[in-house]
């Protein structure tokens, strides 16, 4: 079957881009949109954005309000694509696709399910033992070495493109937002690594597939008294990283207009947005790796359900696929959480975001790392 | 002479406070159970403020002062005695009202007059309902329960007597519950023909 292997290789790698950017641009980003306006409505007491229609053969179809981004989506399209005339033409035009593409290119790391044996779909699979398949893929883009690494790496390049959006706009609240953006991104980037090294110790690997497995074989991350520790640093960082309330001081509407955005209209503002949301998707998919266990269910191994020995086998395929449904169900969930915790919290002052970054978190995230050393140290020995 | 300052003493913060971590939790756990009780509690719990306009509205409190009518009596005439109160009361001057005398050979003739005009301009009303209070006769109400139905034209907030005559109350009915005796009724309290 396999006669060109590159072929085969490139046709592989191509439909995994295509699926990872479906579900993470087509269906996520329009559905955290979605979430974000119907739950906040929910949490206020309101109904929410509801009313965009379509109209097939007499129906209704609203979709319950999801028909809003798209309504959006087409608004922006549309719109005067207006620069300011002394902005900087060239940079105000390719800051929103710095901002956007780093964002996505965080995708290529993360692992979305288990090993998939394309000749073997409907059969049973063994329990343990390597498995000789020809056709083994990988259920991620790339599996590169330095794999985590590779993500903050690319996600710190999300700040030049606020940081040069905010300085082409020839406007002060534009400035202003762009250099809060950059030094508070710049900031929360230290604490986001150094609160994920406590992980790099316990799964001895910095590849995220080989972190999935480790909690697939031994247990999730976050019952890890150390990790468990390490995840709520991880998260309150992340949410800073975002740029998302309580930490949206880069466009504090109350005090600067819109940050860096203020200058930027339809599609271009379109992309900033749509960076800041597959952010938000790629950080909830970094936690979910990282520390909830990644594809991995409760009581599910490669050849089927096995509770406590009540087994249950299941073909290959069936497995690869709850493992995917399940992955993508826990992102919407930490994301759910996310939205909650935006919705409950007031913004915080400039200067509180800066020392709880320095003072609070930094420390913290150190600490930690002692913890965690000595914790392992204490396991070994 | 300096101004008196009273130094108010910052409350002091808990060490749970000063963490925010435990304030958060409390928050979310507010925000959640609104979120989980609105979203899948059942309907009869749902707390959502929000009324779908068009498709549903508001229900009107029972004294809710809408659209004026004129009360009629049983025999379908105006109970109205043309006596001015209510255009007198209104302080928006929004009714004008021309009296007319009944023929020599009506048995009301002599007792009271009746409304040749009754107009009520709509669009200058404040709905203040004083013009409800001064009527000695019910005859003027406010109660049909109906808001102003919009118009492109002014001239259609100018509702004739034809018009407010024809509107029923919220219960539905031309009358209202308070009887009125006519003048030969024996229940009338007012002075007969004979001055008896």
């Amino acid at each position: 079957m396999i006669e060109h292997p590159i072929l085969f290789l490139v046709g592989i790698t191509l439909a995994k881009i295509v699926c990872v950017l479906a579900v993470a641009v087509a269906a996520f980003a329009p559905l955290l949109i979605w979430a974000e306006r119907r739950q906040s409505a929910m949490i206020q007491d309101r109904l929410g954005p509801m009313r965009a229609n379509i109209q097939i053969l007499g129906m209704n179809i609203t979709l319950g309000g999801m028909l809003h981004p798209v309504a959006d989506a087409l608004k922006l399209f549309w719109k005067e694509d207006f620069v300011p005339p002394k902005a900087d033409k060239f940079l105000h035009a390719i800051a929103p696709m710095i901002a956007l593409i780093p964002a996505l290119a965080a995708f290529t790391v993360i692992p979305f399910g288990n090993t998939l044996y394309l000749d073997a779909l409907n059969q049973v699979l063994p329990a343990d033992g390597a498995i000789e398949s020809a056709h083994a893929i990988q259920l991620q883009i790339a599996t590169i070495d330095v794999g985590i690494l590779f993500i903050f790496a690319v996600a710190g390049t999300g700040v030049v493109g606020a940081a040069i959006g905010g300085y082409a706009s020839d406007n002060k609240f534009s400035l202003i937002g762009g250099v809060r953006a950059a030094s508070q991104m710049v900031s929360y980037e230290v604490v986001l690594g150094l609160t994920l090294i406590p992980c790099f110790m316990v799964y001895q690997s910095l590849r995220l597939e080989d972190m999935a497995m480790w909690q697939h074989e031994n247990t999730w991350g976050i019952l890890n008294p150390a990790l468990f520790f390490a995840f709520i640093l991880y998260f309150v960082a992340a949410v800073a990283e975002n740029k998302r309330v309580p930490f949206d001081l880069p466009e504090g509407e109350s005090e600067l207009v819109g940050g860096y955005l203020t200058e930027y209209s339809s599609m271009r503002f379109g992309m900033f947005f749509m960076g800041e949301f597959i952010e938000v998707v790629v950080l909830g998919a970094l936690a979910v790796v990282i520390f909830f266990g990644a594809w991995d269910v409760p009581f599910l191994t490669r050849s089927g359900f096995d509770v406590f020995g009540h087994y249950l086998p299941m073909v290959h395929w069936l497995v690869a696929l709850i493992q995917v449904v399940v992955f993508i169900l826990k992102i919407i969930v930490l994301m759910w959480f996310q939205l909650m915790v935006r919705w409950t919290l007031p913004r915080f002052r400039y200067d509180q975001v800066m020392k709880l970054c320095w003072k609070g978190l930094l420390p913290l995230a150190l600490i930690n790392i002692l913890f965690t050393g000595v914790l392992l140290l204490a396991w070994r020995s | 002479m300096t101004i008196g300052v009273k130094v108010l003493k910052k409350p002091p913060r808990t060490l749970a406070e000063q963490a925010y971590l435990p304030e958060t939790v409390k928050g979310l756990r507010l925000t959640m159970s609104r979120f989980f009780k609105n979203t899948f509690g059942p309907d009869s719990e749902k707390e959502i403020a929000t009324v779908k306009y068009p498709e549903e509205t508001r229900v009107y409190p029972e004294r809710f002062r809408g659209v004026h009518r004129l009360t009629q009596r049983a025999d379908g005439s105006p109970r109205c005695v043309a006596c001015l109160c209510c255009s007198t009361a209104c302080p928006a001057q929004c009714i004008h009202i021309e009296p007319g005398e009944y023929a020599a050979d009506d048995p009301r003739a002599g007792y009271e007059r009746y409304p040749k005009v009754f107009v009520i301009d709509e669009l200058r009303c404040i709905s203040c309902g004083y013009c409800v209070e001064a009527c000695p006769c019910d005859a003027i109400r406010m109660d049909t329960g109906v808001h102003m139905p919009a118009s492109t034209h002014r001239d259609h907030f100018l509702y004739d007597k034809e018009t407010l005559l024809s509107l029923p109350g919220a219960d539905g009915s031309l009358l209202t519950a308070n009887t009125r005796p006519e003048p030969g009724d024996a229940d009338h309290p007012g002075i007969d023909r004979d001055h008896h």
